[in-house]
C-alpha cells in the first residue's frame, strides 16, 4: 500500500485500519465483508464488521467523499434522522502503486431496513403506503432545514419499524445541498417531482421482479408522496387567521402539531384590523413532541411512534392505579420500572436481536389486544407475553443488522457482467 | 423545440450584498448548444436553475420561446435535466427504463412506444430494448439514462456538470458522445461546466460568467481570437494566454527592446502610459536577433513530442513576469539558459490597463 492513507474521523476507531483499504472494494475478501450485497448500487457499496458494529463503506471521489461526510455531520446536528458518517478515507493505493478511488464510511443504523428489506414475500400496497408517508415527513424535515435532496428514492433511504409505521432516515446525501436562506418553492416542487418519478421507478421495478402484491399501483402509490407531503407542510408552516375572539384556535394549532409529532419553537402572532384579527405562523418547529417527552419521562430513546405508543401506555397505568394526583415524573419511573422492564428482560437473550425493545413492547400491546378480543376478555400482560415470544417474536428473523444494498439500482461507470435474463416476449408490452 | 431567453434576469440570495445573477441577458437560439462556464461562485449554475425553476427570480425574465416561464414551477416547464438521476432499474427492460416516466405522466401506450423507440434508434439501443441493464455496457447504461430525457420531449435540456463524476477517460468518451447526440436531435441545451476545454470543445456559443456578471458571449473561436477582457483572455485557452503589463511606445507597445506594432485608434483609446498586452503561447517564437525581443530565462521546457512549452520568467519594468510560450518539440533551449522571445505582430491583444477591456481590433489571421 503507499504510505499516504488519510484518514478523517471524528471518533477515530482505530479498528478502520485492519479493513484492507490497499483492496479495490470488489476484490474485498469474504472474511472484511459483513454480508454479500446482492445488487449493485450507484457506487459500490459494502458492509464490514468493525469493532463490535457494521459499516457501510462507499468508494466515490475524494471530493464527494468529504462533501458528504460533511453534508451528514451538518444534517446530524441539525437534528435530521440520516446515517452516522464515521470516516472519509483517502490516498488509497495497492500494493503496486496503483490508485483506488477514496470512501465514505459510515456507521450501520441498527434495526434499520432497506425497503426491499421489509417485506418477505411481496410488497403490499399498506406497507408501501406506510414507506411513502415515512419519506414524506422526511422530506418535509429536509426541507424545513434548507436541504434541497436532488435525489429522494426509497432506495437512498433506510426505515426503522415504528409502532405500527415507519421512521425513515436519509442513507444519501451525495446530490443534496443546504441553502441556509431556505428553499424556493421551485426547489421543493422539483424534489417533489423527483420523489414522485422515483417511487414509481423503484414500485414498478419491484412489480417486474415479481416482488409486489398485484393490487399494488405504482403511480398512485407514488402521488401519494405529493399528498402527504403538502398536507404536512401546510400544517407546519402554513399561516391562519382568525377573529382574536377565538384565541383557542392558537391552542388547537399547537395540539395539531403535536399529533403530528411536532413541536412549536417559534410561533409569529401578528394583529391586524386594529386588533380585530390574529394571524399565526409556526416560525420554528420541531419533530419529536413525543419522543422528547418519554426520554424526560423515562430516559427512553425511541421512535416517535413508538414514544406515543408508550406514553399511552403510561397514561392508561396512571389511570387504572388511580395516580392522576401524583407527580408525572415519579410515576412514569414507576411504570418504566413495574411494565416496560420487566418486559424488555423477559425476552431471551437470543431473541434480542429481533426487534427494537420499544417495537416490541408495541408489538406486545398489539398482541394483548388481539387475544383479549378473541377471549372476549382482559388477558394479563404476563400471559400475553409468553404468548407473544414464543408465538410471534421466535419466528421473527433478526432484523438488528439485516444488511443489503441501499438500492439495487445501476449505475453507469460500472463494468458490465453477463446476461442472465431472458428477452421478454414484446417490448412494447413493457413501456 | 424553442429558444431560451434571459432578459435582465437577477438573483439575489436573501442577506446577500451582491447579486449571485446580475442582470443576465442572453439569447439561446433554437436547436443551440450553448455552455455557461466560468470559475467557482461565477453565477453559472444559479444562472441554469433559474431557467430550470429551482431558484426564484427576483428581478427581469426568463422566456422559453415565447413563453415566460419566469413564475412556472419546475415541472411545467417543459424541460429536462438530463443525468439529474442515472439510476436504472434492474428488473425492467431498458424499454422500460426509458418509457416508464412517461406512463407516470398518463401518456398513452402506442405512443410511449413510438417515442422509445425512436429515442432507442438514435441512441443505437434498438437491438437491445428488450435486455435488462445488467447485460449493457458502461456507455450503453449511460446512453439508456440519456434515453429517459429524450422520450420526454423538452423543450429544452439542461446540463450542470454533468461530466464531473466521471474519471478522465469516460469523461472525453462523453463529452463527445453527448455533443453529438445534441446535434442529432436538436434539442436546445444549455450546459454548465467549470472546465474551459469542455466549453470549448462541445458549445455552438459559450457564455462566459464572473462575479455573477455576463463577461462574453460567442462562439469558441470568437471567446479564443477576440476575448473581450482581460477575464475572458486568461481564461480561455490552455496553457493561459499571457497577460503582461507593458508600456507604450510610438507606434506599438514595448516588448523587450522591440515595439510591436500597434494601430493608432488602439493606442489612442487610452490615456495611461501602459497597457496590458495578452499573447498566446503559439504567438511567441525564439529570435536569434540580439538587439530584439524580450529576454526570458527559461525555468522548465514541457515536451509533447511535435511541440513543447517553453516556462520561463522575464523582467519587465523592474517586474518579474512569468511567460509560457510553444516551442518545436525537438530543438529548444533549455531550463536555465536565455533566450530572446518575440510577438507575431498581428497577433497580439491590447487592454486598457485600468478597466480591463479590449482596446485592439480582432487579431486577422
Amino acid at each position: 500500500m503507499s504510505g499516504s492513507l488519510n484518514i478523517t474521523s471524528a471518533t477515530a476507531d482505530p479498528a478502520l485500519l485492519d479493513l484492507p483499504w490497499e483492496l479495490p472494494l470488489a476484490d474485498w475478501p469474504s472474511e472484511s465483508i459483513a454480508s454479500l450485497p446482492k445488487g449493485i448500487s450507484r457506487h459500490l457499496v459494502r458492509f464490514a464488521n468493525l469493532s463490535g458494529y457494521v459499516v457501510a463503506v462507499k468508494e466515490t471521489t475524494a471530493e464527494m467523499a468529504r462533501g458528504e461526510y460533511d453534508m451528514l455531520r451538518t444534517l446530524q446536528r441539525l437534528d435530521i434522522p440520516c446515517v452516522d458518517p464515521l470516516a472519509v478515507i483517502t490516498g488509497r493505493g495497492t500494493e503496486n502503486g496503483d490508485e483506488l478511488p477514496s470512501v465514505l464510511v459510515t456507521r450501520h443504523l441498527r434495526f434499520s431496513l432497506p425497503y426491499r428489506a421489509l417485506f418477505s414475500q411481496q410488497l403490499r400496497p399498506d406497507t408501501a403506503t406506510r414507506l411513502v408517508d415515512a419519506l414524506a415527513v422526511l422530506l418535509v424535515r429536509l426541507h424545513i432545514v434548507g436541504f434541497f435532496w436532488g435525489d429522494v428514492s426509497l432506495s437512498n433511504t433506510l426505515f426503522r419499524r415504528d409502532a405500527g409505521a415507519f421512521a425513515a432516515y436519509l442513507v444519501d446525501a451525495e446530490t443534496g445541498k443546504l441553502y441556509p436562506g431556505g428553499l424556493s418553492r421551485g426547489q421543493r416542487e422539483n424534489d417533489l417531482e423527483i420523489a414522485r418519478v422515483n417511487i414509481a421507478g423503484e414500485l414498478m421495478d419491484l412489480a417486474a421482479g415479481g416482488r409486489a402484491d398485484e393490487d399494488l399501483d405504482p403511480v398512485e402509490l407514488s402521488n401519494g408522496i405529493v399528498a402527504a407531503y403538502r398536507q404536512l407542510w401546510t400544517e407546519l408552516t402554513g399561516s391562519e387567521s382568525f377573529s382574536s375572539h377565538e384565541r383557542w384556535r392558537i391552542r388547537s394549532r399547537v395540539e395539531r402539531l403535536n399529533d403530528l409529532g411536532f413541536d412549536i419553537e417559534e410561533l409569529a402572532i401578528k394583529t391586524a384590523e386594529g386588533g380585530t384579527t390574529v394571524r399565526i405562523q409556526p416560525k420554528v418547529v420541531d419533530a419529536g413532541h413525543h419522543q422528547r417527552r418519554l426520554l424526560r419521562l423515562t430516559g427512553l430513546d425511541t421512535g416517535e411512534n413508538q414514544a406515543r405508543r408508550l406514553l399511552n401506555d403510561l397514561d392508561s397505568y396512571i389511570a387504572a392505579n388511580g395516580k392522576q394526583d401524583m407527580d408525572e415524573e415519579v410515576v412514569a419511573h414507576e411504570w418504566l420500572i413495574r411494565v416496560f422492564e420487566p418486559v424488555v428482560k423477559a425476552i431471551p437473550r437470543e431473541l434480542k436481536g429481533k426487534l427494537e425493545p420499544a417495537e416490541v413492547f408495541h408489538q406486545l400491546l398489539e398482541h394483548r389486544y388481539r387475544l383479549s378480543e378473541a377471549r372476549d376478555a382482559d388477558v394479563p400482560l404476563a400471559e400475553a407475553l409468553s404468548s407473544y415470544i414464543n408465538d410471534v417474536l421466535r419466528h421473527r428473523r433478526d432484523e438488528a443488522t439485516v444488511i443489503a444494498p441501499p438500492t439495487e439500482a445501476l449505475d453507469l461507470p460500472l463494468d458490465a457482467v453477463d446476461d442472465d435474463g431472458e428477452p421478454t416476449a414484446d417490448w412494447r408490452d413493457l413501456v | 423545440m424553442a429558444s431560451v431567453t434571459f432578459d435582465n434576469a437577477t438573483r439575489m440570495y436573501p442577506g446577500g450584498t451582491r447579486a449571485a445573477v446580475d442582470k443576465l441577458n442572453l439569447e439561446v437560439a433554437d436547436g443551440e448548444f450553448l455552455v455557461l462556464v466560468g470559475p467557482s461562485g461565477c453565477g453559472k449554475s444559479t444562472s441554469l436553475r433559474m431557467l430550470a425553476g429551482l431558484e426564484e427570480v427576483n428581478d427581469g425574465r426568463i422566456l422559453i420561446g415565447d413563453r415566460d416561464v419566469t413564475d412556472i414551477p419546475p415541472k411545467d416547464r417543459d424541460i429536462a435535466m438530463v443525468f439529474q438521476n442515472y439510476a436504472l432499474y434492474p428488473h425492467m427492460t431498458v424499454a422500460e427504463n426509458m418509457g416508464f416516466a412517461l406512463k407516470i405522466a398518463g401518456v398513452s401506450k402506442d405512443e410511449r412506444a413510438a417515442r422509445v423507440l425512436e429515442a432507442a434508434k438514435l441512441l443505437d439501443l434498438e437491438d437491445y430494448l428488450t435486455r435488462k441493464p445488467k447485460a449493457l455496457s458502461g456507455g450503453q447504461r449511460q446512453r439508456v439514462a440519456m434515453g429517459r430525457a429524450i422520450v420526454r420531449q423538452p423543450q429544452v435540456f439542461l446540463m450542470d456538470e454533468p461530466l464531473s463524476n466521471l474519471d478522465a477517460k469516460l469523461r472525453v468518451q462523453t463529452r463527445t458522445q453527448i455533443a453529438s447526440l445534441q446535434r442529432r436531435l436538436g434539442v436546445t441545451t444549455v450546459y454548465v461546466t467549470h472546465d474551459q476545454t469542455e466549453a470549448l470543445t462541445m458549445g455552438d456559443r459559450i457564455a462566459v460568467l464572473k462575479d455573477g456578471l455576463l463577461q462574453q458571449v460567442g462562439t469558441p473561436r470568437d471567446l479564443y481570437e477576440r476575448p473581450e477582457n482581460v477575464f475572458v483572455a486568461g481564461f480561455i485557452g490552455s496553457p493561459a494566454m499571457n497577460l503582461l503589463q507593458v508600456g507604450l511606445a510610438d507606434g506599438g507597445v514595448q516588448f523587450g527592446q522591440s515595439v510591436v506594432p500597434v494601430e493608432r485608434e488602439t493606442i489612442a483609446q487610452t490615456t495611461a502610459s501602459t497597457a496590458t498586452i495578452g499573447v498566446r503561447p503559439e504567438d511567441i517564437r525564439v529570435t536569434e536577433d540580439p538587439n530584439a525581443g524580450l529576454a526570458v530565462t527559461v525555468d522548465l521546457v514541457e515536451e509533447l513530442g511535435a511541440d513543447g512549452y517553453l516556462y520561463g520568467h522575464a523582467d519587465i519594468n523592474g517586474v518579474r513576469t512569468d511567460l509560457v510560450a510553444r516551442v518545436d518539440g525537438r530543438i529548444h533551449p533549455y531550463a536555465g539558459e536565455t533566450v530572446r522571445l518575440e510577438v507575431l505582430p498581428n497577433h497580439l491583444h491590447v487592454f486598457d490597463v485600468e478597466s480591463g477591456l479590449r482596446l485592439s481590433k480582432p487579431v486577422t489571421l
